[in-house]
């Protein structure tokens, strides 16, 4: 079935070695994203006319791109228009930093306006300040009302950091290109093997990313209407 | 008598609309004003002006000797003193109802746990939902968040509480549940304003009645002399579209 190459050397090693190296730019990238998307979905609730405009513009922009030309603009264009050479795994970071951004601010901003008005006069008519209405009252809805969507989010960057080899990172599908390349005689099974197990260290990363969103959805069902 | 709420010449508009035109009345110590009107008369902008969610265009409010005044900063301090209860309930539907109770207390009267959780007990059995202490609002009817929501305010122990047709969006058979429970307060002498559209309730709770149409008072007084002898053709014709004859 082809699964013996990986046993073979430090195959094994070098493929957790690659999806190590797809994990820390999601979740590097995630990271950002989370921060910025949070800031910049409140500022496109304040109804100023040119934070609509830019950030309508920015969120359409990254939606209509494939994150691959987004990743060829960043990394091959870059260098010739700008003059600047930023290393492959800093461009796709880049990347999925701006595309994480306009999704994260797009899902805050949903659940911001889904909290009606009257809940915080609500909370207000109680005497509480506005820092204690968004603390006791609004954030923790809004987080409720996100988690399992912004869940759904890391694990679509996760599994979209398999375009980065498009760039020449060695992630972990380019590992295993190279070793089925390198085994093509002695094991010609090995696409298989290899291809099943990267399958397999997915689903290993994202499923309990998965789990996590599915419990926290039923724990908070009750009390989520 | 002891005046605690004073509505002086408010005006209240948006733009070219006007919605309150000089409103003036004030409220005693212990007493229940109960604000009737045909829909879009300004009786909700009303109250929510006394409790500064609108900013007034022209007079003042006075609650206990200190004026309302949207913009400024010691808001919260002042809506502390008025208890709100809103048509749509509002509880917050990640928190429990006894959370629900509990919560502004704690916050923002610094009061202990135990002593807000004790305080909660005494109130939701008073309008019989101990059982109902951990359930979120969700789970239970429209007239059991209403009851809720206004022990919820109690809680605050505000010197006026604001009821807003708060049975305007109950099933009627929820309704009697939620109105016993205002008229019992009406019984301890709380002081209210209530805007409603149940006239047989307005009736039984109000020492005093007004009757809001175009954004100004058109009539005021006794239930008794408002139900029984209105003294202007509008309220009449108010009182009249509420009758049915087969």
């Amino acid at each position: 079935m082809g699964f013996d190459v990986l046993l073979k050397g430090t195959n094994l090693l070098r493929l957790l070695t690659g999806l190590w190296v797809a994990l820390r730019i999601s979740l590097i990238s995630v990271l950002i994203s989370m921060a910025l998307g949070v800031v910049l979905g409140c500022l496109m609730t304040l109804d100023k006319p040119f934070i609509r405009i830019v950030s309508k513009g920015y969120l359409e922009l990254i939606r209509i791109m494939p994150q691959m030309v987004l990743l060829f603009l960043v990394y091959f264009g870059t260098t010739r228009a700008l003059g600047i050479n930023i290393s492959a795994e800093l461009s796709s970071i880049i990347v999925f930093s701006l595309w994480g951004t306009a999704e994260m601010a797009d899902l805050v901003r949903g659940a911001l306006r889904s909290i009606p008005r009257i809940q915080y006069e609500s909370s207000y008519s109680l005497g509480m300040t506005l820092s204690q209405t968004y603390r006791y009252i609004i954030i923790p809805q809004i987080i409720r009302r996100m988690l399992p969507l912004s869940i759904n989010l890391v694990t679509r960057m996760i599994k979209t950091t398999s375009l980065v080899m498009m760039i020449g990172i060695v992630e972990v599908l380019k590992v295993g290109q190279q070793i089925i390349e390198a085994n093509r005689k002695s094991s010609p099974n090995a696409a298989f093997g290899v291809f099943a197990t990267i399958f397999l260290l997915y689903f290993l990363a994202c499923w309990p990313i998965s789990l996590l969103s599915k419990s926290l959805e039923k724990k908070w069902d009750s009390s989520n209407g | 008598m002891d005046e605690i709420l004073h509505i002086n010449n408010v005006t209240k508009a948006y733009e070219d609309l006007t919605v309150l035109d000089h409103v003036s009345f004030s409220v005693n110590k212990g007493e229940v004003v109960v604000i009737v009107g045909p829909s879009g008369c300004g009786k909700s902008t009303l109250l929510r002006c006394i409790n500064a969610f609108e900013t007034i265009q022209d007079g003042n409010i006075v609650l206990g000797g200190e004026t309302i005044n949207p913009c400024k900063e010691q808001l919260h301090a002042v809506r502390e003193r008025i208890g709100m209860v809103f048509q749509s309930y509002e509880l917050f539907p990640h928190k429990t109802v006894l959370q629900n109770m509990t919560l502004a207390p704690m916050k923002v009267k610094k009061i202990g746990r135990k002593a807000a959780e004790q305080e909660a007990m005494a109130l939701l059995e008073r309008v019989g939902l101990t059982e109902k202490r951990d359930y979120y609002p969700r789970q239970l009817s429209g007239g059991q968040k209403q009851r809720v929501a206004i022990v919820r305010a109690l809680m605050m122990h505000p010197e006026v509480l604001l009821l807003d047709e708060i049975t305007a969006a109950l099933d009627p058979e929820m309704v009697r549940e939620v109105l016993e429970v205002v008229i019992d307060l009406a019984a301890e002498g709380r002081t209210m304003v209530i805007v409603t559209h149940e006239l047989s309730f307005a009736r039984a709770v109000a020492d005093r009645m007004i009757f809001l149409d175009g954004g100004r008072i058109v009539e005021e007084g006794t239930p008794e002399a408002f139900f029984d002898a209105p003294g202007t053709e509008r309220l009449q014709k108010f009182l009249h579209s509420f009758t049915y004859q087969g």
